[in-house]
């Protein structure tokens, strides 16, 4: 515990507007939201002397709502509850899955969706899902509102296109058309409490004729950010899924990802199991190669 | 009314469970300064110069280094050649130099960054290899820190005459004993110059006789007490022993008290680990399956320093045959010096690296001479009267049989293995499955004269109140030691066990009992308490007639053998058993007084995509003597099993310069309850006449089993061969792209 609270200069908004005035007159601010990665370097003393803007307690971007064309999740909404939200469940079954998985039950009773996208770890489990049902990102900061697309939201490994004093005010997921093939699929160092090596989501139209109408991929761990499969999406669009087609998509996999060698995990791994996951995923009959 | 046998509970259950129990950080103390320590940021050189930054301002702080030490640099333990404080010679990365204390905490962490040691850096060795190739000699003349050889019969003759020649060669790495409770010790003195430690650890009598040499004080100016302890399996042995000095040396320089807890990143980083290990089998067997001869070669990285070294090779060396009979044996032990930081006690103390070996050898065997492994087994198996590689005639409660058979029945073994052989042929399953199993042995209490040397004296009082209590130095570090003992002395004054209780491990209270490590609490010092216990029980009914049942009676009884003392004490010292003998110099008699037995099964599936092993279920038996309460017998076979699974599927330590790269919890990955298989547990009694209630020891037997079964197991699932742990997916699927 090498954390010094005496040295931290601590703010503590109740409202988004007071907290978007602290935020605009100290931008140096760090952001507190579930605070489940904040607290790990306060432990380490990596806060002291540092501002942190504490916006755990503003009660208006909490909760999710059901829109027209999609559903908004506030961006203070904590993954416990998404998991719960009806909503979700019933057209976003790929979100509720990732919420599940992320970190262990303590986690997601204080870690936030909005939190874990701003501090853009190559590893979110929730941004292949988000990645694949292609959300929007709304922006809010004392100058006014704006919008991103997720994949448009990522700059590099904890870097983000977040101007100076802006929060995340929401996650809009628009609802996509019924009837696709659904994966989601995180590959941790254990059971829970894992950071991912590789954690996948797909969605998959196939036509009534099997050729593809749609394939959306995406890949975390795998690069600097999230990584939409664009090539093999591309490729397999308009194709039958014979071994040939997937085979060549699987191949084609590595031209959207660039993994490492890491305490985790290694490049090799990284990259074989990607191949295989999405191999079973396309493949109509499963099928597993012995060694 | 037996108390030996009964599942009562956990005598510290409550307070834990409600958070009330006070782990040294729990404790404060009036003008309590915080230390904390600088350390090498190289693996091996010279120190040219510590500078202390001239802009920061340390008179707020008190600063020790190696000069302020005004007894020994050493860190007394066995051969004594650890500095507590390096002066010149760097040998190990994280090494410390200087130590620094504020009464804020954060303070005292801020001054190592004003602090910045120059070195001459130096070519330093990292691994076993570097070690063995001599790549820069650092001890003696060829780097090892000691060597043993073990042998019997004639090895030669016996495999040139064998139908079978099995080579085989096994790894394992570091492995972190992960406690709960990180490292913590607090020191002050006393108006007369005497000195209190107290803190987390397992042996208070080492530390006291560490701080002796320090500070050059006699017996009874030290004062060690064990305050609640979150766990040790090993890790708390030697290295309380150093932070210990460094506490009592700020609090000497500073003249006020001083603690040291050590975050969980320093604990890793800097404590000690499991010696890795490269063990080399060449194993001559019958057609029949007989064993002829075993060539056992096995190789240890002890780190920079002998510390306990060479007692964890020598038990590592003793065990590396597994329980199995073979006429001609040699086995070549050998711990090597590395520039990384000292390896030390774990859990299974060098034993489960050797089995680790000798029991996936055995699965080896089995398939090259086209035999079942289970048949093998029974073929070679320790029976009553079986002669080990140290020529030790197994007298009495060997269990080794028994509890392989359960364990096979119990696991379904055979149907298993048939009925998974078929899954696996099936390509749409997305799982290969796999049943895998491992019968190991493990000697309880010290090796050979170990105990001999050791002359424990434990006991237990009488006080005027009528209050029965135990004295002994063996600590509770989560293990149920204070409740056994309860038991033990219950049982053997046929008291009710709440009317006995347990002396705080405090040196100034209690006698040296020993340390709390080789699964030697219960079978060696419950057996001195319960001898201590009949003495006096022979001394109240001689005074009193009879040996009174409630407090009031014993009360009065007192009063009769007292005289007037406010309490008497019956300390009894460890007797060797006539039948045991050992000599120090062949290596060979008996290398402990009995063995305990355990078998695991291990039913596991691999996933065919990504490689994971998710455990479906495990099954265990072992004999571990008469249970003194079988509910904590249960919890340290479930509990170290679940640390031995960790070792076979997760615990990866890194290291990069000798220094170790993920120590953290995030990032150093142990199991968690979500990893861990439902476990079916089976106890089987093979007294032993020389333990207490014929107890033997149970704390380490579980830590050598899991591996191997675990190898096995993910052999039979995937057809793979994997000799090193633990076995990542990362290493399945560098084996199926390499095939």
């Amino acid at each position: 515990m090498r954390g010094a609270p005496d040295s931290i200069y601590f703010l503590q908004p109740s409202s988004l507007e007071k907290a978007l005035q602290a935020y605009g007159e100290n931008p140096d601010s760090l952001v507190l939201a579930g605070g489940t990665d904040l607290m790990v370097a306060w432990n380490a003393g990596l806060l002291n002397n540092k501002k942190v803007l504490d916006i755990s307690l503003i009660r208006e971007i909490r909760g999710v709502r059901a829109l027209k064309k999609g559903v908004l999740i506030g961006a203070l909404t904590a993954h416990a509850d998404i998991q719960r939200n009806a909503a979700v469940r019933r057209h976003f079954p790929l979100i509720q899955t990732a919420c599940s998985v992320v970190g262990g039950l303590q986690i997601q009773n204080k870690g936030t969706l909005g939190g874990n996208i701003a501090n853009a770890s190559p590893a979110g489990d929730t941004f292949p899902v988000l990645a694949v049902y292609e959300a929007i990102v709304r922006l809010i900061s004392r100058q006014g509102r704006r919008a991103l697309a997720f994949m448009d939201f990522f700059e590099g490994v904890k870097k983000t296109r977040l101007l100076p004093a802006e929060l995340i005010e929401s996650v809009e997921i628009p609802y996509s058309r019924k009837g696709a093939r659904r994966l989601f699929r995180k590959v941790g160092t254990r059971a829970a409490q894992a950071i991912s090596k590789t954690v996948a989501a797909g969605l998959l139209w196939v036509g009534q004729d099997g050729t593809v109408e749609e394939l959306r991929f995406a890949l975390g761990s795998m690069a600097s950010t999230v990584r939409r499969l664009v090539k093999a999406e591309k490729f397999i669009k308009g194709k039958k899924l014979h071994r040939d087609a997937v085979e060549e998509a699987c191949r084609l996999l590595k031209d959207d990802v660039d993994p490492i060698d890491d305490v985790r995990s290694t490049r090799e791994y990284r990259l074989q199991i990607s191949q295989n996951i999405l191999r079973s995923f396309l493949s109509e009959a499963n099928y597993y190669e012995n060694p | 009314m037996p108390a030996a046998g009964t599942n009562i509970w956990r005598r510290e259950g409550p307070e834990k469970l409600c958070g009330t129990a006070r782990y040294i950080d729990d404790y404060t103390f009036p003008g309590c300064l915080f230390g904390v320590t600088y350390r090498s940021s190289i693996a091996r050189g010279l120190i040219k110069k510590i500078v202390f930054d001239p802009k920061f301002s340390w008179d707020e702080f008190t600063v020790v280094t190696a000069k302020d030490i005004p007894g020994v640099n050493r860190v007394v333990l066995i051969e004594n050649d650890q500095p507590l404080l390096a002066d010149v010679k760097i040998t190990h990365p994280l090494e410390p130099i200087v130590l620094v204390a504020h009464s804020q905490r954060h303070k005292a962490y801020e001054a190592l960054s004003h602090i910045r040691a120059e070195f001459m850096e130096q070519p330093p060795v990292l691994t076993i290899e570097e070690s063995l190739a001599l790549k820069e000699t650092l001890y003696s003349m060829d780097n090892a820190f000691k060597k043993l050889l073990i042998e019997r019969g004639s090895v030669e003759s016996a495999m040139a005459q064998a139908d079978f020649v099995v080579e085989g060669e096994y790894r394992v790495p570091h492995q972190e004993q992960a406690y709960i409770e990180n490292n913590g010790i607090a020191a002050y003195f006393e108006k007369d110059g005497s000195l209190v430690v107290m803190g987390s650890m397992q042996c208070p009598y080492y530390v006291h006789k560490a701080l002796k040499a320090v500070f050059k004080l006699s017996d009874h100016r030290i004062r060690v007490i064990q305050t609640t302890t979150g766990g040790g399996f090993g890790g708390k042995e030697d290295y309380p022993s150093m932070i210990a000095g460094h506490a009592g040396l700020l609090a000497l320089k500073s003249g006020r008290p001083v603690k040291i807890i050590y975050d969980r990143h320093e604990d890793m980083a800097a404590t000690t680990k499991r010696h890795p290990a490269i063990v080399r089998h060449k194993t001559g067997v019958a057609k029949d399956g007989r064993l002829l001869a075993q060539d056992i070669e096995v190789i240890m990285d002890g780190g920079a320093y002998a510390t306990l070294s060479p007692v964890v090779l020598s038990r590592g060396a003793l065990h590396a045959t597994g329980p199995y009979e073979c006429p001609n044996v040699r086995v070549r032990s050998v711990c090597m010096i590395t520039n990384t930081p000292p390896n030390g006690a774990f859990r299974g103390f060098g034993a489960p690296q050797t089995l680790f070996a000798a029991e996936l050898h055995m699965e080896k065997i089995a398939s090259v001479i086209g035999m079942d492994s289970v048949e093998l087994r029974r073929k070679n198996v320790f029976k009553l009267g079986a002669v080990t590689a140290t020529g030790q005639i197994l007298r009495e409660s060997v269990g080794a049989r028994e509890v392989l058979e359960r364990t096979l029945k119990r696991s379904r073994y055979a149907q298993k293995r048939k009925e998974y052989s078929r899954w696996n042929k099936n390509k749409r399953h997305s799982t290969w499955r796999g049943m895998g199993i491992a019968l190991v042995h493990h000697g309880a209490g010290f090796t050979g004269s170990g105990e001999v040397y050791l002359a424990s004296r434990a006991g237990v009082s009488l006080t005027q109140e009528g209050t029965v209590k135990v004295l002994t130095a063996s600590t509770e570090i989560g293990q149920g030691t204070n409740t056994i003992f309860a038991q033990i002395v219950s049982h053997a004054l046929d008291l009710p066990q709440t009317m006995v209780e347990i002396e705080m491990p405090d040196t100034s209270l209690v006698p040296d009992s020993g340390p709390t490590v080789a699964s030697r609490t219960c079978m060696v010092v419950g057996g001195l308490i319960e001898r201590a216990a009949l003495e006096m029980k022979e001394a109240v009914v001689r005074a009193a007639g009879e040996f009174p049942r409630t407090k009031k009676g014993l009360a009065r009884a007192a009063a009769k053998i007292l005289n007037g003392a406010p309490f008497r004490a019956f300390i009894v010292q460890y007797k060797k058993p006539d039948e045991i003998e050992w000599n120090d110099h062949a290596y060979s008699g008996d290398a402990y007084g009995v063995f305990s037995y355990g078998c695991v099964a291990v039913d596991l599936e691999v996933d065919r995509a990504t490689y994971e092993v998710r455990l479906r279920r495990l099954t265990t038996v072992q004999d571990i003597g008469r249970a003194i309460n079988s509910k904590l017998a249960e919890g340290q076979m479930i509990g170290g099993i679940t640390q031995a699974l960790g070792y076979a599927l997760w615990e990866n330590p890194v290291y990069q310069n000798g220094f170790m790269q993920n120590s953290q919890l995030t990032n150093y990955i142990i199991p968690t309850a979500m990893d861990t298989p439902p476990m079916d547990v089976e106890i089987v009694e093979k007294p032993y006449s020389h333990g207490p209630w014929g107890a033997k020891g149970v704390g380490e037997l579980p830590m050598d089993i899991p591996g191997p079964a675990v190898a096995a197991a993910i052999g039979h699932a995937t057809g793979l061969w994997m000799t090193e742990l633990p076995i990542l997916p990362e290493k399945i699927c560098r084996k199926i792209n390499a095939n």
